[in-house]
């Protein structure tokens, strides 16, 4: 049972993402794609930390911001390979959430949320400041991952919007393959005991604050990979990536597709991302019909589209 | 031998005395009753044993060892487990993942072979899950083993936190009223499966309101009253006692 669910959402985003361009009207939707894939990637890790072990990140951009920084600096700097550069910043973002989170998440309650709130704007004022090494504000180039040459040089040419959409959507797939591995094993069932009832998982041996801990550190590292993805399709990166408002957003897009579901976190960034293309025509009320569509859910859909759709399915089909 | 001894244990709550001095020990395979009216202190005694507070004054020793104050889940690898009055099951997992909870100390392993779902991991999964489907039979809770836990009848919630803590393999065993709620078939049943698990040797502390119980199963029976111990013994010794008479009909005390 649970085995098909899994297999049936990675089989379903593979055929999605595979299938999909033969609608796209323009090269354009490659890049909206890629957006899709890359924002998917950084909620996926909310998922991990927010759906299943029940804690509350406002600064995962900041882990967003390494990753793509890293691309940025360390290939210029050090000489590093873009892609090389990719897991270094992943390994930065995992030993910071390590730091930050060892002697927070000891403590119940939700003050991790505080205390990334002021990692995440710690990490962007150092980002818009130190402009000696990140030029400030007006954003840094970034160097070519030097795949797509490879690959024309292998007999495949592929458009840089066709390049990404699939290098995005491979890391997507991936991404959620190791979420789902890690939803079903007992790390975590242990991770969703300690959700459903801390004192309990404590009772059951389940060593609650390195748990959680774990689980901050493995989507800080999902989300400094989606900032790296993200830096190297548009070769170019300001500290917005850092910023608070991308922290909102990645929880806002868990939130409204299911906090507790990947495929939900997928549905819920591909909504958020192909929005505001759509609302265009609407300009300035953007905002407010976004605001308007997570009212309605927080409403109507209370646990997030995806499961709350799953349920009534199941609840008809019974 | 004494597996479980609790040494002169207290707590205040803002100057209240909840517990104050309570010393009492359970052996191997020895069941070993609580009891005391409401607010005696009895669920509070718990929590300091099992590690959810910090007791004021007093030791806990868990088989020579001093565990005062260790956090549950350190105790849970010494060998203790509790089940609760109020019941702590995970709602939204189902009746068999409730189980295979418990043995997350057996599981062990990394996180690294989890996420990357290598054969190690599938394999302690396995072991895991067949272990806790013998349990689920043992608690007569095998029909419902896919079942959302939440969805569950009060007595069957009961037997299956003791399902979960058996799966810890414990020595020492806290069941805080067990029996609650459950009409007298249930009680019956958590009766035996009670006797054949101290029978098994593990030791037993029990709080129960339903008396004819605990006299039947009780090997011996410790009374609380506004937090202290105010009388022990075997179950006919207890139920003979005019200070026990007292606290339970409120002669004495009848401003409390």
């Amino acid at each position: 049972m649970r085995l098909t669910a899994k297999s049936a959402t990675l089989l379903g985003l593979v055929v999605l993402i595979a299938l999909a361009p033969l609608f796209f009207p323009s090269g354009f939707y490659y890049r909206v794609g890629a957006l899709i894939f890359v924002n998917a990637l950084a909620v996926t890790g909310i998922v991990i930390l927010t759906g299943w072990a029940g804690q509350i990140s406002l600064g995962h951009a900041g882990f967003a911001g390494i990753g793509a920084y890293a691309c940025a600096l360390a290939p210029v700097h050090w000489g590093i390979h873009p892609a090389l550069a990719v897991l270094l910043g992943a390994a930065v973002s995992a030993i910071l959430a390590w730091l930050v989170g060892r002697p927070i998440l000891r403590l119940k309650g939700y003050y991790l949320a505080v205390a990334s709130l002021g990692m995440g704007i710690l990490i962007s004022m150092v980002l818009n400041n130190e402009r000696e090494l990140t030029r400030g504000p007006d954003g840094i180039d970034v160097p070519d991952l030097g795949m797509r040459a490879l690959l024309k040089a292998a007999g495949l040419d592929l458009s840089n919007g066709e390049f990404w959409y699939f290098f995005c959507g491979i890391a997507l797939v991936i991404g959620a393959w190791l979420a789902l591995n890690l939803h079903d094993s007992p790390t975590g069932r242990a991770l969703r005991a300690l959700h459903g009832s801390e004192i309990a998982a404590r009772t059951v041996g389940i060593d609650v604050a390195k748990l959680k801990l774990q689980a901050f550190v493995i989507s800080a590292i999902y989300a400094s990979v989606s900032g790296s993805l993200l830096a190297l399709q548009n070769k170019f990166i300001t500290p917005d990536v850092a910023g608070f408002m991308h922290s909102v957003e990645m929880v806002t897009m868990a939130v409204l597709g299911g906090v507790g579901s990947v495929a939900g976190a997928i549905f819920g960034a591909a909504v958020l991302t192909l929005l505001p293309q759509v609302l265009t025509v609407f300009a300035e009320y953007e905002q407010l019909v976004l605001g308007l569509v997570m009212v309605l859910v927080m409403i109507f859909l209370r646990e997030g589209v995806v499961p709350s759709i799953l349920r009534k399915i199941r609840g008809r089909g019974e | 031998m004494t597996l479980l001894s609790i040494e002169g244990l207290g707590i205040s709550f803002g100057g209240l005395k909840a517990v104050n001095n309570v010393s009492f020990g359970v052996k191997p395979g020895e069941i070993v009753s609580v009891i005391g009216p409401n607010g005696a202190g009895k669920t509070t005694l718990f929590n300091m044993i099992s590690g959810v507070y910090q007791p004021g004054s007093g030791k806990v020793i868990l088989n020579g060892e001093d565990v005062t104050a260790m956090s549950p889940h350190l105790l849970a690898r010494r060998g203790m487990c509790r089940t609760f009055q109020n019941l702590q099951v995970f709602q939204s997992m189902t009746v068999l993942e409730n189980t295979i909870a418990g043995y997350h100390l057996q599981e062990g392993g990394s996180v690294l072979a989890d996420i990357l779902n290598l054969p190690a991991s599938r394999r302690r999964a396995k072991t895991a899950e067949a272990g806790a489907r013998t349990l689920l039979k043992r608690v007569g809770l095998e029909r419902a083993a896919e079942r959302e836990a939440g969805s569950l009848s009060y007595g069957s919630l009961k037997r299956l936190e003791i399902a979960r803590a058996l799966a810890l393999q414990p020595r020492v065993l806290l069941l805080d009223e067990p029996a609650a709620g459950c009409n007298a078939v249930e009680t019956e049943e958590i009766d035996h499966l009670i006797a054949e698990i101290a029978a098994s040797g593990v030791a037993i502390l029990l709080i129960e309101h339903d008396m004819k119980m605990v006299m039947r199963i009780s090997n011996h029976i410790v009374v609380l009253d506004h937090g202290e111990k105010i009388a022990e013994g075997d179950p006919t010794t207890v139920s003979r006692n005019p200070d026990v008479i007292a606290a339970y009909l409120g002669t004495e005390n009848a401003a409390g």
